[in-house]
């Protein structure tokens, strides 16, 4: 089905504006998605209608926002696929998800001696909080390579994994690449051994129909804002009996069932993990950004954007100096660069000077590139709202600014 | 010679020349980087660093009968047409009018509207190297 590019786009007030004299082109999508107008007004709608702390009130505004709150929590289990609600923890982003694991999981879990495996395409979020754990714990971090065109082995990936291996962290889809990695042969591996699986959904979340229960992951972070939803806002999956058997993250109001100076008891989850007033309107503005997603169908949306991806390629390979970086055989709506001889900080500010917004630098994957022996790329990411028109205007401009150098 | 406020006002009859388009001015800075003189090799060391988010500037200086000479390279071009724009102003200066100069065109041009914020932290850091150049050299003749 080909999708009505014009009634999408016209959901996205953003969209319609000039950017340095030229009609904007959003291609940072990887980076944060824009919002539609159904978003943008469930938020102020809320503070202006419902605005209330949720959970202990007793009067008609908290018993609303509340229901309000949980609703999302119910889609968000539909969304991903996942068995129970209570396995669906609000957080602030795939960053707190993350780091929510470390210092739960982790703390209980991971001993002096353990193994955590990770790959050379995370994102800075799944390195470091494994490297900090492994740090105080006294464990090992161990890394799966990346091949060539960006894709990592499994033959690779066995070679690591030992019955010591206690947690596999694994990027579902890259952000840096756009390679979609085969995370279901990567969890059964994992899963033989009697290691447990994190996967960061952050940004498979929106391009892929993804089923936890399917998949059998044990925990999967993701945020809001990628799924055009608002920022400062994410999910961490987890299953009910892993996430019942940790301890909690936070300390403070909503997490607890009493407290007493002398023991305070736990609530159950997801409220355990749930400290404090949390992100209520972001929250339930999240709703209406699920709803878009399902309205237009998930294998709708992979559908155009990969149409977008094969138009984009297929353009900008014919252009002298361009090199892509990452040509894994199954990719998302990423196309990621380098122009010879130019630094991608100087064409993508010339892209910007074109009215075209895309992404220059190591897009938080240092160990990455350097892996590829480069500062960085330049990253153009595509979303449902983007149209071939834009992908021409793209390709025109890159081979504008690869002639400077490339003639 | 010119005065450094004489070379700044040739600068911004450059760029009001170029109008309000953003692209083609950005493209003339990269022109102008071209420009700058090969750096060399020998000073291509850490001490000669300036390091901004994503550009890489070498900046050395020399003194030459009581003047700075400057030298400079980038690994980003529009960053090299920047420091261009410097050198053309303050280099060959004694380090007194080096210390003195307002660099009044870098407003004047609306320069932090055409390179963005990182880069005009940039730009910011490379005026401070060089007045931190000339201060060294001020000391140094005064002693
Ligand atoms: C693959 C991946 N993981 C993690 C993150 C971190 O997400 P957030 O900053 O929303 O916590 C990002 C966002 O750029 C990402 O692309």
């Amino acid at each position: 089905m080909a999708l009505d590019l014009t009634h999408i786009r016209s959901l996205f007030p953003i969209l319609d504006q000039e950017v340095n004299g030229k009609p904007l082109v959003y291609f940072d999508n990887a980076a944060t998605t824009q919002k539609p107008q159904s978003v943008i007004d469930a938020l102020s709608q809320y503070y202006q209608t419902d605005n209330s702390n949720i959970h202990r009130g007793a009067h008609t505004l908290a018993d609303r926002a509340t229901r309000t709150y949980e609703k999302t929590r119910e889609m968000v289990r539909e969304f991903i696929g996942a068995k129970e609600q209570e396995e669906i923890i609000f957080t602030k982003g795939t960053t707190e998800g993350i780091n929510l694991v470390a210092a739960t999981f982790g703390r209980k879990y991971i001993q002096a001696g353990d193994e955590i495996i990770i790959s050379t395409m995370e994102h800075h979020s799944n390195i470091v909080p494994w490297q900090m754990l492994c740090e105080e714990k006294g464990a090992h971090l161990k890394i799966i390579p990346v091949s060539d065109a960006g894709e990592i082995d499994l033959e690779d990936f066995k070679k690591l994994l030992s019955p010591t291996t206690k947690l596999v962290s694994v990027v579902h889809v890259s952000n840096a690449l756009g390679t979609i990695n085969p995370v279901k042969s990567i969890i059964d591996l994992a899963h033989a051994q009697g290691a447990k699986v994190l996967l960061d959904g952050a940004q498979s979340t929106s391009h892929l129909e993804v089923d936890v229960q399917a998949l059998d992951c044990d925990f999967m972070a993701f945020s809001a804002h990628k799924i055009y939803g608002p920022t400062g806002m994410g999910v961490l999956y987890g299953k009910r009996e892993i996430l019942e058997s940790m301890p909690p993250y936070q300390g403070g109001g909503e997490m607890i069932k009493e407290v007493t100076f002398e023991k305070t008891t736990y609530n159950e989850i997801p409220f355990k993990f749930e400290a404090g007033t949390p992100n209520i309107g972001d929250v339930i503005a999240f709703q209406k950004a699920l709803e878009f997603v399902k309205e237009i169908g998930k294998a709708n949306i992979k559908a155009h954007e990969d149409d977008l991806l094969a138009y984009a390629v297929e353009k900008l390979s014919h252009i002298k100096g361009f090199v892509p970086i990452g040509t894994a055989k199954e990719k998302v709506s990423v196309v990621s660069f380098l122009i010879k001889d130019m630094h991608p900080f100087d064409v993508g500010m010339m892209l910007d000077a074109s009215g075209i917004a895309v992404r220059t630098g190591h897009h938080c994957t240092q160990p990455l590139m350097n892996r590829f022996g480069i500062e960085g790329t330049v990253r153009a990411s595509f979303a449902v709202y983007n149209t071939k028109e834009e992908i021409d205007r793209l390709a025109e401009s890159v081979h504008k600014i690869a002639k400077i150098k490339n003639k | 010679m010119t005065s450094i406020n004489q070379v700044q006002e040739e600068i911004k009859d450059e760029f009001e020349i170029l109008g309000s388009d953003r692209e083609s001015t950005i493209y003339y800075i990269m022109e102008l980087g071209n420009g700058l003189p090969p750096f060399p090799e020998e000073a291509r060391t850490d001490d000669h660093i300036i390091k901004g988010c994503q550009s890489k500037v070498w900046l050395e200086a020399k003194e030459e009968e009581g003047k700075i000479v400057f030298l400079a390279d980038s690994n980003t071009d529009i960053t090299k047409g920047l420091i261009s724009l410097l050198i053309r102003i303050l280099s060959g200066r004694t380090p007194d009018e080096i210390l003195q100069a307002e660099l009044y065109f870098i407003e004047q041009i609306g320069m932090g509207n055409i390179i963005g914020s990182q880069r005009s932290n940039g730009l910011a850091s490379m005026i401070k190297q060089m007045k931190l150049y000339a201060l060294a050299f001020q000391s140094k003749l005064n002693a």
